[in-house]
């Protein structure tokens, strides 16, 4: 590469000459930034002012430029110089926009411009134009592994987009369980009746598509790779094992009803008619067309019940529940289906619906209607027991309308049972535990992975997805989950879901051959490059990764899997010999803007408080605080940080030994229902910064010194009060005693 | 009618329902949300508001509900009407309820909105006028003579203004006015009624 040349481009435009000096902040930049160009413009973001740029650029071989403008959010359009190095400090919403106009605030407020382009300056000439990783490998095929409704319909769009897809099914034919409806519920205007399942037309079009290649009798015996680059050893029925190459995975190995047996008291296991839902859909296709028959005696089935949420939407597991904690979110809708089916066949069959809530969100609550208009009968009651009574069944139950206990006889009682995943392994039980199960799980995808052989679980065992932002995607690039495997849901979400499961998968697969991040920093082309020689050896960065994407050699140190690696730099937070970074982004380049503030002395009452902020929420919502005008505390400096779980604790002590008076970390929620990007980077970061305490006693400071914040993007109004907060918290502990020091 | 042994919570009743109760049909799209029985200014008051009469009737509580006295309580306000989600049209479910109980004799005895309803139409049909001063005599009179007197004494001024006014005339006493075809109007009931038997079942 080039040798470096600076330039620092100091925007007046937006107000921003009226309220600060440029002229001084252009001195700054020369003077202390060291900046071999400097100029100031009237609207940097227009024609003249990025044409401006690209002249440095071409005649005068600008590589590394400042632009002290709007936010790093903004105008990224016009500010974007493929192969240039670039900084921006961010005066719009980070200063003249969340500093009151006073003119009492001027000199506070021209002091913070200052300093933001004196961290600019810092930080840009740490930094290095990322080339993109190097191993990069470019194998575009996708792997589906199930052949249900969901599997079948991301091969089938994957396929269609010209993506060669291998799927492989466990079972001797595709379908899954939806192959064993007889109709489903309906997906279409009216919503009046069960529709055809479309399922034979599916599993035809995948058998036939010159994209797919299936396998059926056949598991996953063993998968090794990263996106790009994944080779997938197929067993097949007849002992033979076939190795495929893809580029990336989707699981889509869906659920298996929950055992009905666990509910005696509902009559499971007491008589031959209590069923469970895919029992009836058995039943029925076995009558086919002619009336159903009860399993007893094969008399005339004359009046079914069908019981709702039977052993779901128990108490949680923790407080003394037996059965799932969750509502599967179908089996409303299912049962209205099953009901129609004797209902369209012949009126005079009474069936009754018992639910306590009826959960028919969306069109299904026209399908509800219909029902109710072809006669089903829907009973608000709870369920005590089913008993076998001859060739009936009793069911006694509290009618919570009427508030009183009953009992109702039919020849048939179906019970709504849920769904639980099929997601393998739960890669969190300690070995000696499995070791000790008398059934051994098995899993589905024999990941050679040092986190374990399957995807890491959700709540409830369902597979790993990052629910709130980002579903599909599990903390295994390149591995992708959909369908009810990773949630509860009927057929229309599983379609859905099947397709959003195959767009991320083609997002790695093209990322992977270009060497960029597959997501959420999709694109990006700096990745963690580690230099071994001061390696320890620690093992930090291999077991806080939250992605699986860092190995061990035989000499135990760490390997880096580019392609699974996310680019949260969780493992750069995690060194404690700081030998991780990134090309643009890294222990330096942070930590020279923090170094490079201009430090007011002890008695000048002006604290600095340094906030770290997670890019992805805490920041934008400090931008946004600013669009609205909402001031916060001029002694705050706010750097941009990738992740929570990518700051290292150097950071910390280097700005309080540097007489910062304290520091806020604005990151993600944490936890069960955490919101982190990156999922475990923020959780990371709290468990490190629990041991900072014992730091800042040692240094003789206050514990309040560092503060951690969960900061949702949202929190527009409360980020400014939370500043203000904390800055008067330092004031009443008063100014660092180690000012000056440094 | 024997045959009307009902299973609880079979549909029987509710096929009963729907065949003979006027709007009895739309019993079954209660979608039990509760919005009637909070809306109704009187419901309260009531063993059983609207909400609970269609679940009683899914229930097959054939009994209770035909000799409950909650629908013959129906202020016939709408309330409930403009209110439901699922759009029942609950006050003419109500009345039709009612009218099937008295036309099975199932009515509480000594009702008073039937027996004034009773009252009513035997006075309306005898010429196809209502006879004001028969009907309010009969009214008064309705709960025994002592309670008659009462009755008429305590509304002495308001009759006194009704004559005045000319909306009450003594001399209906002798028989009143009618409309002018009277046979034909006692055909025309007949059929109607022969109608309305036929359609709710009590066709001989
Ligand atoms: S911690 Fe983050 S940056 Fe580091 S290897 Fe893992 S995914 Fe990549
Ligand atoms: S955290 Fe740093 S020192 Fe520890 S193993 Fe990783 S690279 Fe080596
Ligand atoms: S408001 Fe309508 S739907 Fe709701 S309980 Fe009353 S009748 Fe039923
Ligand atoms: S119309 Fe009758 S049932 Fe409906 S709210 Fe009024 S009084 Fe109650």
């Amino acid at each position: 590469m080039a040798e470096m040349k600076t330039a620092a481009y100091i925007c007046s435009g937006c107000g921003i000459g009226e309220r600060v000096s440029t002229a001084q902040m252009a001195k700054v930049a020369q003077k202390e930034g060291k900046m071999a160009l400097v100029r100031e413009h009237a609207c940097l973001c227009d024609e003249s002012g990025v044409q401006a740029i690209r002249d440095d650029i071409e005649k005068e071989a600008v590589t590394h430029i400042v632009i002290a403008a709007c936010s790093r959010r903004a105008k990224t359009e016009a500010f974007n110089f493929p192969g240039i190095a670039m900084s921006r400090a961010n005066i719009r919403e980070g200063v003249i926009w969340s500093q009151p106009d006073d003119a009492d605030r001027a000199e506070t407020t021209q002091e913070m411009a200052d300093d933001y382009v004196r961290m600019g300056c810092a930080e840009v000439k740490k930094m290095k134009v990322p080339e993109g990783n190097p191993n990069r490998a470019s194998n575009k095929r996708i792997l589906v592994v199930g052949g249900g409704v969901s599997g079948m319909t991301a091969a089938l769009e994957m396929a269609d987009a010209g993506y060669d897809t291998v799927l492989v099914e466990k079972s001797a034919a595709l379908g899954g369980w939806s192959a064993q409806l007889v109709k489903r519920v309906p997906s279409k205007q009216p919503y009046a009746d069960p529709a055809d399942t479309g399922i034979a037309e599916l599993a035809a079009k995948v058998s036939g598509h010159k994209h797919i290649k299936v396998y059926l009798n056949a598991v996953i015996a063993q998968t090794n790779g990263a996106p790009g680059r994944f080779s997938v050893d197929i067993a097949q029925e007849s002992g033979a094992t076939v190795t495929e190459e893809v580029g990336a995975l989707i699981q889509a190995t869906g659920f298996t009803p929950y055992d009905m047996m666990q509910l005696p008291e509902l009559g499971a296991g007491k008589s031959p008619n209590v069923v469970d839902q895919l029992g009836l859909e058995k039943l029925v296709k076995a009558a086919n067309g002619s009336p159903v028959k009860r399993p007893s005696d094969d008399g005339e089935v004359k009046s079914v019940v069908f019981i709702q949420c039977a052993g779901q939407r128990d108490e949680a597991m923790e407080s003394g529940g037996r059965h799932l904690p969750y509502c599967s979110g179908h089996c409303c809708a299912t049962s209205i289906k099953q009901a129609m089916y004797f209902k369209d066949a012949n009126p005079d069959i009474d069936t009754m619906v018992m639910y306590t809530d009826l959960r028919v969100p969306g069109t299904g609550e026209d399908f509800y209607r219909s029902g109710q208009q072809k006669g089903v009968i829907f009973t608000k009651g709870k369920t005590a027991s089913v008993e076998a009574s001859g060739n009936a069944c009793k069911v006694n139950f509290k009618d919570l309308i009427l508030n009183e206990d009953a009992t109702i006889e039919a020849d048939l009682v179906v019970l709504a049972t849920g769904m639980v995943a099929n997601s393998g392994m739960n890669i969190d039980i300690p070995e000696e535990e499995v070791a000790k199960m008398e059934v051994k799980p098995v899993s589905i995808l024999n990941l050679n992975y040092r986190q374990g052989k399957d995807m890491p679980q959700l709540k409830n065992g369902f597979a790993d997805s990052h629910f709130i932002c980002f579903p599909y995607e599990t903390r295994r690039t390149g591995i992708y989950a959909a369908g009810p495997v990773r949630r509860p849901m009927d057929m229309t979400q599983a379609i859905e879901d099947a397709t959003g499961a195959a767009m991320k998968a083609i997002q790695a697969v093209e990322n992977a051959s270009l060497g960029r991040a597959a997501h959420p920093r999709a694109g990006d082309l700096s990745y963690p490059i580690v230099r071994l020689e001061g390696c320890t050896q620690c093992k930090r960065c291999t077991v806080e990764c939250p992605f699986g994407a860092i190995d061990e050699d035989e000499k135990r140190f760490p390997v880096f899997n580019e392609s699974r690696c996310r680019r949260c730099g969780t493992c750069m937070g995690a060194c404690p010999v700081r030998v991780i970074s990134f090309e643009n982004y890294s222990v330096d380049t942070v930590g020279m803007q923090i170094k490079s503030v201009d430090m007011p002395d002890e008695f000048s009452e002006k604290p600095r408080i340094l906030i770290l902020a997670c890019e992805n929420d805490a920041y934008p919502a400090l931008d946004m605080a600013g669009m609205q005008r909402r001031s916060y505390s001029a002694f705050v400096r706010i750097v941009p940080v990738r992740c929570l779980g990518s700051v290292n604790t150097i950071w910390i002590t280097d700005a309080l030994n540097g007489g910062w008076d304290g520091v806020m970390m604005m990151g993600c929620k944490k936890g069960d229902d955490y919101q982190c990007h990156f999922v475990k980077g923020s959780e990371m970061a709290s468990y490190r910064m629990s041991k900072v305490d014992d730091t800042l006693k040692q240094m003789g400071l206050e514990t309040e010194r560092v503060a951690s914040y969960e900061v949702a993007i949202t929190d527009i109004e409360r980020v400014p009060q939370l500043i203000d907060e904390y800055a008067a918290k330092i004031k009443e502990i008063g100014m660092s005693p180690m000012k000056g020091f440094a | 009618m024997s045959e009307h042994a009902v299973a609880p919570y079979r549909n029987d009743f509710l096929r009963e329902v729907e065949k003979n109760v006027e709007e009895g049909h739309w019993v079954k799209m209660c979608m039990q949300c509760g919005v009637c029985a909070g809306s109704c200014p009187l419901g309260n008051a009531w063993a059983h508001p609207p909400q609970e009469i269609f679940m009683m009737i899914r229930a097959g509580k054939r009994e209770e509900v035909l000799t409950s006295d909650s629908m013959w309580m129906c202020t016939s306000c709408y309330n409930c009407i403009v209110r439901c989600p699922r759009q029942l049209p609950i006050t003419h479910i109500m009345h039709g309820l009612a009218n099937y109980a008295h036309r099975l004799g199932l009515a509480p005895k000594g009702q008073p909105t039937q027996a004034t309803a009773t009252l009513f139409w035997n006075n309306l049909i005898k010429k196809g006028r209502v006879n004001e001063l028969t009907f309010s005599l009969a009214l008064y009179f309705k709960d025994g003579f002592v309670q008659g007197i009462k009755n008429a004494l305590g509304m002495q001024s308001i009759g006194l203004g009704l004559m005045k006014a000319k909306r009450l005339n003594p001399m209906e006493i002798l028989g009143g006015h009618g409309v002018k075809d009277q046979s034909g109007l006692q055909a025309m009931i007949a059929k109607a009624r022969e109608i309305e038997d036929r359609k709710k079942g009590f066709s001989k």
